[in-house]
């Protein structure tokens, strides 16, 4: 398996940095706007776009967890259950603007289920998605984010993972590309 | 570990504690599913269940319709008193016939202890006991030991008393098994004729006297008379069983410590329990009731989940 990094952590705080005054432009001080993370790693990229932008607003931004497990479509085709993680959505979405986050958006699927999850919670005004890398060209579904951190062409047998130093003690993007005669 | 090691779910005493810790854990996440506006997730929406109750239950049965329709699973029902099984139809037969249907998993409550383990192994679809006999009644054990561990948040070094028809309680023997191998301590208290000779033998303390073994417990669960499983007379009247064994307000407020009453339903109240104590801020019965939907809903996907396409 080759590895290659393809964002260093002062890629990654520019970055963020970018797409924070990018979520600004749309949503003002946030007043109406509600960033919710997926489970179990779009969490991270919520925890660092919600500290930056209080900061840069001087106000508190909501932001929450959801849990896609029970709305995916592959249940029952994996060797072992889904097991779920903690959904934390203790406000009402009725009528809010939400950016969806998650950290590599592949074939979409993780979305599709997560826009599912999100309605069973009520009926926002308007839904968004920030994927922090973006996987072009693998869609399985017609998705696509509104906001993207980097856009990576990648084929789909290589994968894309997005470590933090929080989790695995660096902040970095690395591609893994299978070699050719694995 | 996040996979069940059973196939089958027809007793407590075949899982070991990381299964029970893995459904507890489960149950968790779909308890906070069933408090959403909308209550019902996609999982199980092309799996077909079918319940089949040889025995009268309410509650058993609404909780388990209630947490596969959650799961988007299709639901067919099946009682007994309706059907072909009065016309001498065999058990294995009837299950066959439905079977035949399409249907993945089947909730089954029979009168013969042993039941669901026979079906599990004659037919070819996924089994969950929902009561057999006397003999065990996992998923209301497992309710019960998420209701305890979610007042007292844990279950380790607990001490819980089951009080009441030992001898003819299903849900005993499971909560025994339950609760041991969640660290809990059993101890079990009744007439000397509604408590089987040899229980000891499974690890639990018995005791005779409802104030001392009160005293000793952080939890009280309390057990119904089952009239309609004894044929000869256990005590002399309810009267005289309801003043031995009977929980009232009086003694529960004379205990030196708050301890939390628990009952599988359906209650007698006035013979196990009076009415003030049922009602009174001690008791989780309704809380149980509530927990029974998710503690279901995780049974039944973490078992579905092994089911082959």
């Amino acid at each position: 398996m080759e590895k290659q990094i393809i964002l260093n952590k002062r890629h990654i705080d520019l970055t963020l940095k970018r797409l924070c005054y990018q979520l600004i432009e749309s949503h003002n001080d946030f007043s109406n706007a509600i960033i919710i993370g997926l489970q179990p790693r779009g969490i991270h990229v919520v925890t660092r776009l919600k500290k930056q932008l209080e900061e840069i607003l001087g106000k508190e931004v909501i932001c929450g967890n959801l849990d896609i497990t029970f709305y995916r479509d592959d249940f029952r085709r994996r060797e072992k259950p889904l097991i779920p993680s903690a959904t934390n959505i203790d406000f009402v979405i009725e009528g809010k603007n939400i950016i969806i986050v998650d950290d590599v958006l592949f074939t979409g699927r993780t979305i599709r289920a997560g826009l599912d999850a999100l309605l069973a919670f009520g009926r926002p005004a308007r839904v968004e998605l920030l994927a922090f890398i973006d996987r072009r060209f693998n869609r399985d579904l017609p998705i696509q984010a509104d906001y993207i951190g980097k856009t990576v062409d990648t084929l789909s047998e290589e994968r894309v993972s997005v470590e933090w130093s929080e989790t695995e003690g660096e902040d970095k993007v690395i591609l893994f590309t299978p070699d050719s005669n694995e | 570990m996040n996979n069940l090691s059973v196939e089958h779910l027809t007793g407590i005493k075949d899982l070991t504690p990381a299964d029970i810790e893995l459904i507890l854990n489960t149950a968790e996440t779909f308890k906070q599913v069933i408090n959403r506006p909308i209550k019902k997730v996609p999982s199980l929406r092309d799996i077909t269940i079918a319940n089949l109750f040889f025995e009268n239950s309410t509650r058993t049965r609404l909780s388990f319709e209630l947490a596969e329709k959650r799961l988007s699973a299709d639901v067919v029902n099946f009682s007994a008193a309706s059907s072909s099984v009065k016309k001498g139809e065999t058990l294995i037969d009837t299950v066959n016939n439905i079977l035949s249907m399409k249907v993945d998993l089947v909730v089954m409550r029979h009168p013969n202890p042993g039941a669901a383990k026979f079906l599990s192994e004659r037919v070819d679809a996924r089994v969950i006991n929902a009561g057999d006999g006397t003999h065990e009644h996992p998923t209301q054990a497992l309710l019960d030991a998420f209701s305890i561990r979610e007042q007292l948040g844990t279950l380790e070094g607990k001490k819980v008393v089951i009080v009441g028809d030992i001898l003819h309680s299903r849900v005993a023997l499971s909560n025994i098994y339950c609760l041991q191998k969640m660290g809990a301590e059993v101890m079990v208290c009744g007439p000397t004729t509604l408590i089987p000779k040899y229980i000891s033998a499974l690890g639990v303390k018995v005791e005779h006297n409802l104030r001392r073994a009160l005293e000793w417990c952080d939890v009280a669960n309390m057990l119904r008379i089952q009239l309609e499983r004894q044929d000869i007379k256990f005590f002399p009247s309810l009267r005289e069983y309801s003043m031995q064994f009977g929980l009232d307000k009086q003694l529960l407020d004379s205990l030196n410590k708050r301890i939390i009453v628990m009952h599988p339903g359906p209650i007698n109240r006035g013979v196990e329990i009076t009415s003030d104590v049922a009602d009174s801020d001690q008791s989780i019965i309704l809380q149980q009731v509530e927990n029974g939907v998710a503690v279901r809903m995780a049974c039944i996907y973490l078992l579905a989940s092994k089911i082959g396409r």
